[in-house]
């Protein structure tokens, strides 16, 4: 499924400090948001690992952290994951808050598929679970959790989606990746990494649980310019 | 996805295996108190009925509405069609009036396919004549798969008029390419010329098939459209075909009893066996509405490629 809005072309931007290895070949699945226009692996596109499995341990843990402290303590706090790899991100997320602090955080996920404002422009999608807690959102703390922060649309629609289940005294919205290009006001409470990114390159997150292995990625397209534009920010 | 919903021998397995695990999110829905969908806000969905069926246009137009899409019902009866419109003449205006999907029920079989090549939008077979159904068939397979937690594999038998059974055809093609073993039982005079292309299994005898059904769907006896006597009395075909409690006894403790309706107690089922537990009467009325929810999403929901060349005027 081609989604050419999110290829358009441009420069690509410099990393900062990438912390993994570089020029490794992509394969596998990706997140939804990440980049869902990539072509096959393989397909002439460079990906470097920017977050590997230790780095989203501890990422990870101290987002839980952060969501008990902002949260006093996670009273009321229902974790939401929006599918795919949100879900594993609040399941992960729900451990951590209750090895720290010892409480058991409702979690669940919120397909926000049939919400969404791009529908009509590819390809029909198919849905996912939704699968909210007993005890409803009513009244609670709601976190929405994903893997890749981008547009923002994939979150307005999760917020219109959520608002058919109940009135929840406020959302919150925790995601392991920002990478900029906002389209619409929104914004994160908890973020686990910043990274800047071209609207060219796609972010690919894997988890254990989706894809073998935890690592965040980015993907670049495999032209000779991208380098020397890379370099000479 | 196709483009239309004609029939189920046109449905790949993934295909259909996509409409009953949508299905499965849509039925999910039915559980919160705001039902409604802005899916296919905008959307028109024109329910064309040239036969009297009101569980089925209910069923469409609920689905239609739950997604929040606009719904038409246009039947036969005073209309322009009880003024002597054609059926292309209908298309043409439906057509002009900008409808994106046409819901169509005829009593001839082909129509909703020649529909397909005047209209620009989706056609969705509600019932053609004695050719298929293939909405109920997705539902019986939903409903199974539900109750029973699998299709591959399991024995089904499908039981009476399968001659003029649109239900029944639907059914062996899409039960077929989901791994089911079907049966069909009836009287010699009720199995279709032909039968044996099918990839069924054929038998006479009701009390030999029951014991080895996962699943007995049994079939109404469509007299309105017998044109001559295929069975001597009702109380006979009853006896020899009709599933009473002491039958449905010899059926496996699992086992389903399904009815695809409208039912005719005391004919081809007891009251006490379409009453019983192991009935799904009524809840593939429920699962209905979300199997056409499904299917309306799955043709209106993505983008809207309309192909010039499949439009032949």
């Amino acid at each position: 499924m081609a989604d050419a809005a999110r290829r358009n072309d441009g420069p690509v931007d410099d990393l900062g400090a990438p912390l993994g290895d570089a020029g490794s070949r992509t394969s596998g699945a990706d997140g939804e948001d990440a980049g869902p226009g990539r072509p096959g692996p393989g397909a002439g596109r460079v990906s470097r690992t920017v977050l590997a499995a230790a780095d989203i341990a501890r990422i990870v843990s101290r987002m839980a952290h952060q969501i008990l402290e902002k949260t006093s303590g996670g009273a009321d706090v229902v974790l939401l994951g929006i599918p795919t790899r949100g879900v594993p991100l609040a399941a992960r997320l729900a451990a951590r808050i209750h090895d720290v602090e010892g409480v058991a955080v409702p979690t669940g996920s919120l397909d926000p598929t049939m919400y969404r404002d791009d529908l009509r422009l590819r390809a029909v999608r198919p849905l996912r679970v939704t699968d909210i807690p007993d005890g409803g959102v009513d009244g609670r703390v709601v976190i929405l959790v994903d893997d890749v922060l981008y547009s923002g649309r994939t979150v307005r629609a999760a917020l219109d989606a959520l608002a058919e289940y109940g009135r929840p005294r406020a959302v919150q919205l925790a995601v392991l990746v920002d990478r900029g290009h906002r389209e619409l006001p929104i914004r994160a409470d908890y973020v686990g990494k910043n990274m800047p990114t071209s609207r060219r390159e796609s972010v690919a997150v894997r988890l254990t649980e989706t894809d073998g292995a935890d690592a965040v990625l980015i993907v670049s397209p495999d032209g000779p310019a991208a380098p020397a534009a890379g370099a000479g920010r | 996805m196709n483009r239309h919903l004609l029939s189920t021998a046109d449905l790949r397995r993934e295909d259909a295996l996509l409409v009953l695990d949508t299905a499965e999110q849509m039925a999910r829905l039915s559980d919160r108190a705001v039902k409604k969908l802005p899916t296919l806000r905008g959307r028109t969905v024109v329910n064309l009925f040239f036969e009297d069926s009101t569980r089925t246009r209910t069923s469409f137009e609920l689905a239609a509405k739950r997604l929040s899409a606009d719904v038409i019902n246009f039947s036969a009866k005073g209309s322009s069609v009880s003024k002597g419109e054609s059926l292309k003449d209908t298309a043409l205006t439906l057509e002009a009036m900008g409808a994106d999907a046409v819901v169509c029920r005829h009593p001839a079989s082909g129509a909703p396919h020649r529909l397909a090549g005047w209209v620009r939008g989706s056609v969705l077979n509600a019932g053609d004549g004695t050719h298929e159904h293939p909405t109920q068939a997705l539902l019986d397979a939903f409903t199974i798969r539900r109750r029973l937690g699998r299709l591959d594999g399991l024995a089904v038998t499908i039981v009476g008029d399968v001659l003029h059974s649109r239900v029944a055809r639907s059914n062996v093609w899409l039960l077929h390419t989901l791994g089911v073993k079907v049966t069909l039982v009836a009287p010699p005079t009720l199995v279709p010329h032909g039968v044996s292309a099918w990839p069924v299994d054929v038998s006479y005898d009701l009390d030999a098939v029951l014991p080895a059904s996962d699943v007995v769907m049994m079939l109404r006896v469509q007299q309105e459209r017998m044109s001559a006597a295929f069975f001597p009395t009702e109380r006979e075909y009853s006896r020899r075909y009709g599933l009473d409690a002491d039958r449905a006894a010899t059926l496996p403790e699992h086992a389903l009893v399904m009815h695809p309706g409208p039912m005719v107690r005391g004919m081809e089922i007891s009251s006490e066996v379409a009453d019983s537990a192991r009935s799904t009467v009524v809840e593939q009325v429920a699962n209905g509405v979300s199997v056409r929810m499904a299917c309306l999403y799955l043709l209106l929901g993505g983008a809207y490629e309309r192909d010039e060349r499949e439009v032949t005027r």
